[in-house]
């Protein structure tokens, strides 16, 4: 035990060994996540830090409860987003399930058609608001 | 010490027709701030169809049910507020809704996570149909399709209709 904690602060040891990683969860879910649904895109956010305070967390002292999860994958085409969040929780069942381990979990689940979509849709957006800000551009 | 256990509340309720806009006010009533024992063996535990049939009910109880940690005015959770948020933008008819606080019955929390087969509070029923949680709520609110399915359902407060105000009986 206190020499997984030891190794944990050397690069070497946490290259080499899932055990001694300084986020377990994260990992797991990235292991996971990237095994079952061969992701596009795949961006993990640790929001821990944001809910340390709730009266939900009074004595847990593990970093990694709160997760915020984009995912883009094939896997998501023709299914709900019900669905969808569903294949993720299932994946995830016993890092949730755990005793201190995941306590929120926000997902944004897309297919890569629906990624692209959005992605297009933001930066028209973006150009609208620029040319209004700025009606005339000095190039 | 859970005296008033969501299968109790409910069939006191079952004897009552057309108890919608009471649904709301069962779990509102007592204090959200109770603490909690921690409920890892409840949790593991299978669904009794005892609490199935009262969950049965709960979901049934409203047009519209949401399953919240707090209670609607003092929500305990920042995504149950968030799914609070979004109802009350939505004009949801408060006579057509029914939020259940969680924290108030330790079954109900086990339970209607196997019920719905989601892992998360809150959870929104609409129909009795599970329609997500927070996350699904607020892009369905963002692209327009909470607004329709509402329409559909009939279950926002129509505009005119004591807008802003506590609609008349």
């Amino acid at each position: 035990m206190l020499r997984r904690y030891a190794l944990g602060f050397s690069a070497v040891g946490r290259q080499f060994s899932n055990m001694s990683s300084t986020t377990p969860l994260e990992d797991a879910i990235r292991a996971k996540i990237t095994a079952a649904f061969n992701p596009q895109t795949l961006e993990i956010y640790n929001d821990s830090h944001l809910h340390a305070h709730h009266k939900a967390m009074q004595g847990s002292t593990s970093k990694e409860t709160h997760f915020r999860l984009v995912i883009t994958s094939d896997a998501f085409a023709s299914k709900m987003q019900p669905a969808r969040h569903r294949m993720v929780y299932a994946l995830l069942r016993d890092e949730m399930a755990l005793e201190g381990g995941i306590h929120a979990l926000q997902l944004r689940t897309l297919t890569p058609e629906e990624e692209e979509r959005q992605k297009k849709k933001k930066e028209e957006e973006a150009a609208k608001a620029a040319a209004e800000a700025d009606p005339a551009p000095a190039e | 010490m859970f005296a008033r256990t969501i299968v109790s509340g409910l069939r006191r309720q079952a004897l009552r027709p057309a108890a919608t806009s009471k649904a709301a006010s069962f779990p509102a009533t007592a204090s959200p701030f109770r603490p909690q024992p921690f409920l890892s063996a409840f949790q593991a535990r299978l669904l009794s169809d005892e609490t199935r049939s009262a969950i049965d009910k709960a979901v049934a109880s409203a047009p519209v049910v949401l399953f919240m940690k707090g209670t609607p005015e003092t929500p305990a959770c920042g995504f149950s507020r968030a799914a609070i948020q979004i109802l009350g933008l939505q004009g949801v008819d408060p006579n057509a809704f029914a939020a259940f606080n969680v924290l108030e019955d330790p079954e109900l929390r086990a339970g209607i996570k196997e019920y719905s087969d989601w892992p998360t509070i809150p959870q929104l029923y609409v129909d009795k149909e599970f329609v997500g949680g927070c996350d699904i709520l607020v892009s369905m609110h963002q692209s327009g399709d909470l607004a329709k399915l509402f329409e559909e359902k009939k279950v926002v407060v129509l505009e005119g209709e004591g807008e802003g105000e506590k609609p008349s009986q």
